[in-house]
């Protein structure tokens, strides 16, 4: 195993969380005011109900498909699907939310950088992270065609293997794992936890205050003095 | 019963001369800051007239407020959590800028720095947003001022609602009037039940409803839910703001900045004491009819020993009690029943009260007799028509209008006979239900309004909330999170926040050389 590759897949990603960890808690304990999705509908709403909902419903389900697909150990899943199957409907479901989200993305783009008013009042990190998800999402898709070559889920084993040997600890391991994969599935992973190095410092800290316990609140809330 | 108070505000239409010295004062205290240009906390509007933003009153179209359900129960009109949350990513009922207006400035260092030129030099405006040229303003905060824009625009305003409207874009049927307008810190507001951050609170000693800064997510889910449209995003801090009551001043016990300028003096504020147990049933009346008069009797009488001793018990201090007692909001509201809620229909239960203004009797000079009641002028044959001013203040309902409007006029028909013909003739005061002693206290508080008489704010007790004095000292005041260092000294922001107290765009200083 290359030292470079240690690095990388093995040294890198604990890095990336203890970045994302400790950043994101220091913004919320020393600057929670810059804690906020961002809109900017109001400067410009056109084709946002389309934009933005096919962006935001494919990345969710893309996430929670990493997330489950990544860290469900293959002893667990083996009882009901084969790492085959898995992989096929990895690549069905993956493929059809990663294009709803990549044509919402690419019209998002397109609006943050004509619309005058929307591209005036964008920080670079707006502008940025867009392009930095554009090209994940392209990754991603471009991993998918990769996968066609081979349809029996031992890559997607082998990935599983990382990221469940990186949360469970186990560095050495881990970035062992991922060596023989092909070079664009290291792409992407690499950019993957690159995510985590710069969600503190985006408007990307949004994704955690999804306001789901709105549901279980009443509707007015009074403070008390004091 | 759960006691609370609240200082309320009431504003006399029939004195208001639309000077806009409130919305002046407002911006250059609070809303000054880049971001928030478009953003009008207090705003004088010409009615009849779409308003600001365009069309706010138009619920179908922007969704504020509640409504009942065939069930009895109330809900957001954008709609029940699950739908505010679906609506998360692009929400459908958001105004745009341009339904404010774009904030602009003019070159005016042009006029320094012109070159000589045949023709004198202009300040050209330039976007406030994007810092580009803007060739034409379109529209702005009050382009319907004195009634601006062709009649055929203004005939939208949802106060028209069963008027026959169109005579009055006829040049001898004319009408208008001045609403200066500000959150109405109201008992059941919309624009906290659709946070979905639950930022947006009511204080529980004076009523005035805040947006938490640090903990508001710019989910923008409250704008829409405002019927008044009163709550404004700031696009460059990404959340949303609203008046906040000129809370640090209703504190120490003075009036708000629009109320202390007011050059009309038609503001009053005082504390109104209020069954909070009832909020709930009374904002699911069934009848919008009802909405006001159920409204007003949630507000419990300061003079009743038991609602004192009640008050007592709820730990609402004794100066909060005398100033209800002495509360110009009461006397004008329920003592005198001359304040009316803007659109109670809304079920917001807003607490910033509205006298309606008397106007000239139409077809006076025509006829060369005014239609009488008795010894009142006839209000129908005011100028302004009393079914406008009931779609606007009670939900349509023109008794309580008609009422607020003959008490106004019988209190000048006694004072005028009083002083003009020197006689005491009770007669006017009497068709109305007014007592000699409280047609005096109205002359005293609508015709001299002292400054006394107008604001009675009890000041906060900072001393019961504040467990540790010593802590406090060298605070910062008003900051933008960050503690008092206002995002750094650098111009560099680690977590990518634009500077709040920088202007970007448009400087606001220039230097030239000499």
């Amino acid at each position: 195993m290359s030292s470079f590759n240690f690095l990388i897949f093995g040294v890198y990603p604990y890095i990336a969380l203890a970045i994302c960890l400790i950043g994101s808690w220091a913004r919320f304990d020393l600057s929670q005011y810059t804690w906020r999705a961002g809109s900017s509908q109001m400067l410009d709403g056109k084709d946002m109900r389309v934009a933005s909902n096919l962006f935001h419903v494919g990345i969710i389900f893309i996430l929670a498909g990493h997330f489950v697909g990544l860290l469900t150990p293959e002893a667990v899943y083996h009882g009901f699907i084969s790492s085959g199957a898995k992989q096929v409907l990895a690549m069905v479901s993956g493929g059809f939310f990663g294009i709803l989200c990549l044509v919402g993305l690419v019209m998002l783009i397109k609006r943050r950088l004509n619309n005058p008013r929307v591209r005036a009042t964008s920080s670079t990190s707006d502008i940025m992270i867009l392009f930095v998800l554009l090209v994940q999402l392209i990754l991603g898709l471009l991993t998918i065609v990769a996968s066609t070559q081979h349809l029996d889920g031992s890559v997607m084993v082998m990935l599983g293997n990382w990221a469940q040997s990186i949360v469970t600890l186990q560095p050495v391991k881990a970035a062992s794992a991922i060596e023989p994969v092909g070079l664009v599935y290291k792409l992407h992973v690499f950019l993957g936890v690159t995510l985590f190095v710069l969600f503190p410092f985006t408007r990307l800290v949004h994704i955690v205050s999804a306001p789901v316990w709105y549901l279980g609140r009443r509707y007015q809330i009074v403070r008390q003095k004091g | 019963m759960k006691i609370r108070s609240q200082v309320a505000m009431v504003l006399n239409l029939d004195k208001c001369i639309g000077c806009h010295t409130c919305s002046v004062t407002c911006k250059n205290v609070w809303t000054s800051r880049e971001g928030m240009e478009y953003a009008w906390f207090n705003n004088v509007e010409t009615k009849p007239g779409i308003g600001y933003p365009k069309e706010w009153e138009n619920q179908e179209k922007w969704k504020g407020g509640w409504v009942r359900e065939a069930d009895g129960s109330i809900r957001p009109r954008i709609g029940g959590k699950f739908r505010v949350l679906a609506n998360i990513f692009a929400n459908p009922d958001l105004p745009e800028i341009d339904d404010y207006y774009e904030p602009f400035d003019f070159d005016y260092q042009h006029l320094h720095t012109a070159p000589e030129v045949p023709h004198q030099p202009v300040a050209r405006p330039r976007s406030a947003i994007t810092g580009q040229r803007m060739e034409k303003i379109e529209w702005g905060p009050n382009w319907e001022e004195i009634l601006g824009t062709e009649f055929e625009k203004r005939r939208k305003d949802k106060n028209f609602d069963a008027v026959q409207a169109d005579i009055y874009g006829q040049y001898e049927n004319t009408f208008m009037m001045y609403l200066p307008r500000l959150c109405e810190h109201c008992l059941n507001p919309t624009c906290a039940a659709s946070c979905p951050s639950g930022a947006i609170y009511k204080r529980e000693e004076d009523g005035i409803v805040l947006i938490d800064q640090d903990k508001c997510r710019g989910w923008r889910m409250c704008i829409s839910g405002c019927p008044y449209k009163k709550i404004y995003y700031n696009w460059k801090s990404g959340k949303s703001e609203k008046c906040i009551f000129c809370y640090p001043r209703i504190e120490a016990g003075m009036p708000t900045i629009c109320s202390e300028t007011c050059v009309g003096r038609i503001r009053y504020l005082g504390v109104l004491l209020y069954d909070a147990d009832k909020i709930h049933e009374v904002a699911s009346t069934p009848n919008e009819h009802d909405l006001y008069p159920k409204q007003l009797e949630m507000f419990l009488d300061p003079n009743d020993p038991e609602v004192i001793a009640a008050a007592r018990k709820a730990g609402i201090p004794d100066s909060v009690i005398s100033a209800a007692q002495k509360s110009p909001v009461y006397k004008l509201a329920v003592d005198w029943k001359l304040a009316l809620p803007l659109h109670p229909e809304y079920r917001t239960l807003p607490m910033v009260w509205y006298v309606p203004p008397l106007s000239p009797i139409q077809n006076a000079a025509e006829s060369g007799k005014i239609g009488m009641n008795g010894v009142l002028p006839d209000v129908d044959s005011l100028r302004i028509p009393v079914r406008y001013l009931a779609n606007l203040l009670t939900a349509g309902d023109e008794e309580p209008v008609k009422l607020a409007l003959k008490r106004l006029l019988a209190m000048r028909v006694y004072k005028r006979a009083q002083h003009v013909e020197g006689v005491e003739d009770l007669r006017a005061l009497e068709d109305v239900g007014l007592s000699k002693a409280q047609a005096e206290e109205m002359y005293r508080y609508l015709a001299i309004a002292d400054y006394e008489d107008r604001f009675v704010i009890p000041t906060a007790h900072r001393e019961e909330s504040m467990t540790d004095a010593f802590a406090e000292r060298n605070g910062c005041g008003f900051s933008f999170g960050d503690g008092c260092s206002h995002g750094g000294e650098s111009s560099l922001n680690m977590f990518g926040g634009k500077k709040q107290n920088r202007r970007d765009v448009l400087k606001t200083v220039q230097v030239w050389e000499e």
